[in-house]
């Protein structure tokens, strides 16, 4: 299922799913229709040649086995549901359909925050996306019928609810845009920090984040936040080559070999953050995409613009006052102004409940311990870390400073705080 | 599309009649449906007697077992409802955020099946 036509079937999923929705007001029935309409392209498109316009070919073909099936459903309930259908469908063919508002629909209708976070990252990757159950279970290294048992219990509350297919206005737009946003930044740390992978890194998921951010800010040109985010995914991915060595071994940001970084996707980044910031309404996407284009444009960790990386964490911590923000900060202060200064914020925040819980967290503290020579602290910190079982390439790594660490300790040098 | 908003509140922190923080509650359970009857969404609405004054019914094997008392015993307690006649969920949330029991407890929306007959 990896061949080119596959490939433009599923480029053109979103909106088929999305034009026969709004068709027949069902996403599982209409799911089914662009499901066989796919199957009868794959088949007719291999004999014969690719249509000038796929998207149109797989759209119509959609709608009318949706309609056919709906017909059928009704002709078998003795009902007179598709005489009303048929009404409206004529009126409903004869126009263009509104492609770019119907696909707003649905992905703020997978995104409704009256679904659970897990539903709707599902229903997303499932409605939005195209991936096939299967395909999200294996992504997610979760059982395949657990994640079919959710996409149909969330379809289910969309029927029995009816949680409306439509782009909100007006003042509910931030927030239900902030909740997209969210979903999608979700699948995309699913892919680049995996807790469920061995590998450490799911990168079908990142593309997949990285194309829905790209749609959305194509169809919401005026949003600053969606560019941001778009800016953001690709900075931070950029850097994936680097993330790893030869053996799967996580490689800390200092340590990376940064030719490696793929330098189009980071211009790409830069281009879409400076459009962003164009429009004059900052906001923490846009303010973590700068910081992510501090790191991924400096030559060496060094070169780093540290103190412009703590100013920007600080202009974060007003957008998202969290403990997990404050400690990236605390991490570019140290870098900026010295280890110290560092551990000094961070030792304010060692009461929070979640970040106590965050082995980043605990590998910061550790990493300034030890530059400070501090050599039982860091052991310490890093023990504590990995006693909260990070993913396999941390849990790696983390041994691996802790054996650096016992060989250090045992020479001259060390000393207790 | 009607919905049930169901209220839940801790019967402890629910003023009792006559007490001096009863009359604001009722002013603000009056002035929210009041704005839902305005906008033509309020089909029906009142509080509930006290959980205590509950009766559970269950027949099994042809034998009626009755409970002094509530289906199940929680930390909030049903204690009031509104009916609300509403184009979609959006529209439901956004009006049982108004009301006053989702401050101090929960309001649970629950869409209602519609009974062909029934007005």
């Amino acid at each position: 299922m990896t061949d080119d036509l596959t490939a433009v079937v599923r480029q053109h999923w979103w909106t088929t799913v999305a034009s026969v929705t709004r068709l027949i007001g069902d996403l599982e029935a209409a799911e089914d229709a662009a499901q066989d309409a796919c199957v009868a392209a794959l088949r007719q498109w291999r004999q014969a040649r690719v249509p000038e316009h796929p998207e149109r070919w797989l759209v119509s073909v959609a709608r009318k086995k949706a309609l056919d099936a709906q017909r059928r459903e009704a002709k078998r309930a003795e009902k007179e549901a598709a005489a009303v259908r048929d009404e409206t469908r004529s009126s409903i063919e004869s126009q263009a359909p509104a492609m770019v508002d119907d696909q707003l629909a649905l992905i703020f209708m997978c995104c409704h925050p009256t679904l659970e976070p897990a539903s709707q990252i599902a229903l997303t990757l499932r409605a939005v996306c195209g991936l096939t159950t299967s395909e999200i279970a294996r992504a997610f290294l979760t059982p395949e019928a657990t994640v079919a048992q959710r996409l149909v219990r969330a379809k289910r509350k969309i029927r029995e609810a009816v949680i409306p297919f439509r782009t909100p206005d007006g003042d509910g737009l931030a927030v239900r845009l902030a909740a997209v946003l969210r979903i999608v930044y979700l699948v995309f740390t699913e892919g680049h920090r995996s807790n469920a992978s061995q590998a450490g890194t799911r990168p079908e998921l990142c593309r997949e984040a990285i194309h829905l951010a790209s749609s959305l800010a194509t169809m919401m040109p005026g949003e600053p936040e969606v560019r941001g985010l778009l800016a953001l995914l690709l900075l931070v991915d950029a850097r994936r080559p680097g993330r790893f060595d030869a053996e799967g071994q996580l490689v800390l940001l200092d340590e990376q070999d940064r030719s490696l970084w793929d330098a189009a996707k980071i211009a790409e980044g830069e281009a879409h953050l400076a459009s962003a910031l164009s429009l004059g309404r900052p906001g923490p996407y846009q303010i973590q995409a700068a910081i992510a284009a501090l790191h991924s444009t400096a030559s060496t960790a060094a070169a780093t613009d540290w103190a412009e990386v703590a100013a920007l964490y600080a202009e974060l911590v007003r957008w998202e006052p969290t403990a997990v923000v404050e400690a990236n900060r605390a991490v570019a202060v140290a870098m900026a102004h010295g280890p110290t200064a560092g551990l000094t914020i961070l030792d304010r925040l060692t009461d929070d409940p979640r970040l106590e819980a965050w082995p980043p967290f605990h590998i910061a503290r550790a990493d300034l311990f030890s530059r400070l020579g501090l050599i039982e602290r860091a052991a310490e910190a890093y023990e504590k870390a990995l006693s909260l079982s990070p993913p396999v390439p941390e849990r790696t790594f983390i041994n691996r400073r802790l054996g650096e660490l016992a060989r250090r300790g045992l020479g001259p040098g060390a000393e207790k705080r | 599309m009607r919905y049930i908003c169901l209220l839940y509140v801790s019967e402890a922190d629910l003023p009792a009649p006559g007490t001096p923080e009863f009359g604001p509650l009722r002013d603000a359970n009056s002035a929210a449906s009041a704005e839902m009857a305005k906008a033509g969404v309020l089909v029906d609405g009142a509080p509930l007697q006290p959980s205590r004054a509950a009766t559970t019914i269950k027949i099994r094997g042809g034998e009626t077992l009755l409970t002094d008392g509530p289906y199940a015993e929680l930390k909030e307690q049903l204690n009031g409802y509104y009916l609300l006649e509403c184009a979609d969920l959006d529209e439901a949330v956004r009006w049982a955020q108004t009301i006053p029991a989702a401050r101090t407890g929960s309001v649970e929306v629950r869409p209602v099946v519609r009974v062909e007959g029934r007005p």
